[in-house]
């Protein structure tokens, strides 16, 4: 087992690159979902932070995807995961637009977290990868302010609500 | 998943094979730590009254570190079944191991959403195979070629 958050070897930076695929993935779907059960004509504003937040999730999963094949790696498919969501949505959906706001709050500060460590734990480590280290670094770096930025969003809608 | 949340997973562990209280060796062992290393802790997890600890003994856990070991424990199933169903690692329990203090609770409860966990989870882990008791009986009729 092992005590501590460092990143050491190529092969976990690529697993948790992958991690970070499926999360946002997972993201994408959901919003997908939301955006199609709920009847988000009545709620202009809902509907546009699902299909936002959607976008960017595949925008994020794009730039990882770069970063997986450099390091010799294979991406998670996002067929995959949607289907996968699908088989539990119906256990885990949101019951009102209240649910689906507070659900993109936690897709939010859970992608900010995930990257926050997952830079925290490359920083803590010497190691070098076969992939550019400032690169990766920018990259998630890049998608953290975004996910802050969406934290900070959803956070502002729930207050005016 | 944070080092006190490694610690309590540990002992809860170690406690469960030993059937009694946990010796700093063994919860050292478990952690590939030194014991000095693990004796440090245990005293902070103390001072949180999270563990209990007695002389040539060894350590407790109280009912609230139980609670909190068992959290880590679901979680760190969570991430042993998603690397195992999802990602298809054959390595799970070692990569488990290496990933999970990478992976914050809130990170586990959204992989949560996509795999298919058991309703007795965590009591379902089976600490002498390292993995939950489903888990490896599916690697054992489907064992790697």
């Amino acid at each position: 087992m092992s005590v501590g958050q460092r990143v050491t070897s190529d092969h976990q930076l690529a697993r948790l690159l992958q991690i970070g695929v499926v999360l946002e993935e997972v993201v994408e779907a959901r919003s997908t979902q939301h955006h199609r059960e709920m009847d988000v004509d009545v709620d202009a504003e809902l509907g546009a932070l699902l299909r936002h937040a959607a976008e960017e999730s595949a925008d994020h999963r794009d730039r990882l995807e770069d970063l997986i094949g450099e390091l010799d790696a294979d991406s998670v498919s996002y067929e995959e995961i949607e289907a996968l969501v699908e088989a539990q949505y119906g256990n885990t959906k949101p019951e009102d637009f209240d649910g689906v706001l507070y659900d993109q709050l936690c897709n939010e500060e859970t992608a900010y977290k995930f990257y926050d460590d997952l830079i925290e734990a490359i920083e803590g480590s010497d190691s070098t990868f076969s992939v550019d280290r400032d690169r990766v670094l920018d990259t998630l770096r890049g998608i953290r302010a975004e996910e802050e930025e969406g934290v900070e969003e959803v956070t502002a809608i729930m207050e005016r609500r | 998943m944070n080092t006190a949340d490694q610690y309590l997973k540990a002992i809860y562990l170690v406690q469960e094979t030993e059937d009694g209280p946990a010796s700093t060796g063994a919860v050292a062992d478990a952690l590939d730590v030194s014991p000095a290393s693990a004796n440090e802790m245990i005293g902070k997890l103390e001072e949180r009254g999270l563990a209990e600890h007695e002389k040539y003994k060894g350590v407790s856990l109280t009912d609230e570190g139980i609670v909190r070991a068992r959290e880590a424990l679901s979680n760190y199933c969570i991430i042993e079944r998603f690397l195992a169903n999802v990602l298809e690692v054959e390595e799970f329990r070692a990569e488990a191991r290496s990933l999970e203090a990478v992976i914050d609770d809130t990170v586990a409860e959204r992989l949560d959403t996509i795999i298919d966990r058991s309703s007795e989870c965590p009591d379902c882990f089976d600490a002498e195979t390292d993995a939950c008791k489903y888990l490896a009986e599916v690697e054992s009729e489907n064992p790697a070629d």
